[in-house]
């Protein structure tokens, strides 16, 4: 049945060659765990990938419930964990995953700067690397700040006086990122929303296709 | 491959162990939000209240007269007080009849003799859907169906009104 409906497709548009180029190819020795153990370090980035489609599925979810506003953002969430069957497990997933994503990442970038997997002709993929860290770190900030609680309100706070602490452009730098001067609040909440779930999403997106492309052209790194 | 038992490859092997275990994982993360995002369709609602609508029973005349009243609302997470309308009257045997003025074609508001045009009738101006004083629909007009009716009691001389429920003769 299902061999029936690719071979459908196939004849018509003839996928074959795309999956292959997208799936079929070798891992080679140094990078398999079941020739040298060691090589479980190559995995990190695949676990990164993992758990940022699980952070994306699950914010998916989160949003059906979620409100940006400040009157009921709070409640929203509490009524999505108490009162819906599951909530609580889908925003644990979310809420962990966020942390966890971010030990990956970590985790990945240390192996690629210890085998000096960055060297020539690969720099352009650690730059592509900064920015997918930045998105990441990104995305943890803003999406702290959404559940509306005290340790979401104060930890925003701390994060817009530093953003002030730049040198020059300090205070319109935080103006822009909380949407008043002086207040941490209504536009707060609403921009941190916006940038949670469509920008920084977005820019995720953009990098990872890049990324990943990038890895295909150059392959991976050979062995030590 | 020895003997003439059907051996599993490797290869096969492999693979259903994958797609085994694979699917597990798939499975473990995809089914409490899929039972999140479906829980408004198995919740069952809390309803069956009854308010008083503060019309006393001898205030019920034979004419349909609107009345209004508030109840709270639970919205998931936002409480509010909304209001309700109801057309009340006493048929010709003595029966408290209230009626849902919520028009039975789509969703419009029903009133009272409501077009000069159609005297004793319930009349919705959107697609001039037209009801007799039973509620029961016009034929020939939009309405398919009879006016939905409130459940109702009387408590000290009070009327009551609960949840709306389709016409009798429907
Ligand atoms: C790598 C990607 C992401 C990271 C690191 C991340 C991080 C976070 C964090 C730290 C929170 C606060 C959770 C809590 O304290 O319980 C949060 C909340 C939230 N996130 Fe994300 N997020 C990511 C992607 C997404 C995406 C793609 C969406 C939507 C399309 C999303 C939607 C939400 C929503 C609606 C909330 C508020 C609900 C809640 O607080 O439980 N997130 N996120
Ligand atoms: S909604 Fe009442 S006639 Fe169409």
């Amino acid at each position: 049945m299902l061999q029936k409906l690719y071979d459908w497709i196939d004849e018509r548009v003839d996928i074959t060659p795309i999956w292959r180029d997208i799936a079929d190819h070798e891992v080679p020795e140094h990078v398999n765990p079941a020739h040298h153990f060691s090589a479980f370090v190559y995995c990190f980035g695949g676990l990164t990938f993992f758990v940022v489609v699980i952070q994306i599925l699950s914010g998916m979810f989160l949003t059906m419930y979620y409100v940006h506003d400040i009157e009921n953002a709070w409640r929203s969430v509490y009524y999505l964990q108490i009162d819906v069957a599951h909530g609580q497990i889908v925003r644990g997933m979310h809420h962990w995953g966020a942390s966890v994503v971010i030990v990956m990442l970590f985790l990945h970038t240390l192996r690629v700067f210890f085998q000096g997997a960055y060297k020539k002709p690969r720099e352009l993929n650690w730059m592509v690397g900064v920015l997918l860290f930045f998105t990441i770190l990104g995305l943890g900030f803003t999406g702290y700040l959404l559940p509306w609680d005290n340790k979401a309100y104060f930890a925003t706070q701390v994060g817009l006086e530093i953003a002030e602490q730049v040198p020059l452009i300090g205070p319109e730098i935080k103006t822009l990122l909380a949407g008043d001067p002086d207040i941490v609040g209504a536009q707060t909440l609403s921009r941190f929303f916006a940038i949670h779930v469509f920008f920084l999403p977005g820019a995720l997106f953009a990098l990872m296709a890049i990324h990943f492309i990038l890895i295909r052209r150059q392959g991976i790194s050979g062995p030590l | 491959m020895s003997g003439d038992k059907q051996q599993v490859s490797r290869r096969q092997f492999l693979n259903y162990t994958l797609t085994g275990v694979g699917g597990f994982m798939a499975a473990g993360i995809m089914v409490p939000m899929l039972r999140m995002a479906v829980d408004p369709v198995l919740k069952t609602s809390g309803h069956g209240d009854f308010a008083n609508v503060n019309l006393a029973v001898d205030d019920i005349t034979k004419d349909p007269q609107r009345v209004e009243w508030e109840i709270e609302q639970v919205d998931g997470w936002y409480k509010s007080n909304v209001k309700k309308a109801a057309w009340v009257y006493k048929n010709d045997e003595g029966d408290i009849i209230a009626l849902s003025p919520i028009c039975k074609h789509l969703g419009c508001v029903v009133t009272w003799e409501g077009s000069d045009q159609h005297p004793n009738e319930f009349f919705c101006p959107c697609h001039d859907g037209r009801y007799y004083k039973s509620g029961v629909n016009v034929e020939g007009t939009p309405p398919t169906a009879p006016l939905d009716m409130y459940e109702k009691k009387v408590e000290n001389g009070m009327l009551y009104l609960g949840e709306v429920k389709p016409h009798k003769e429907a």
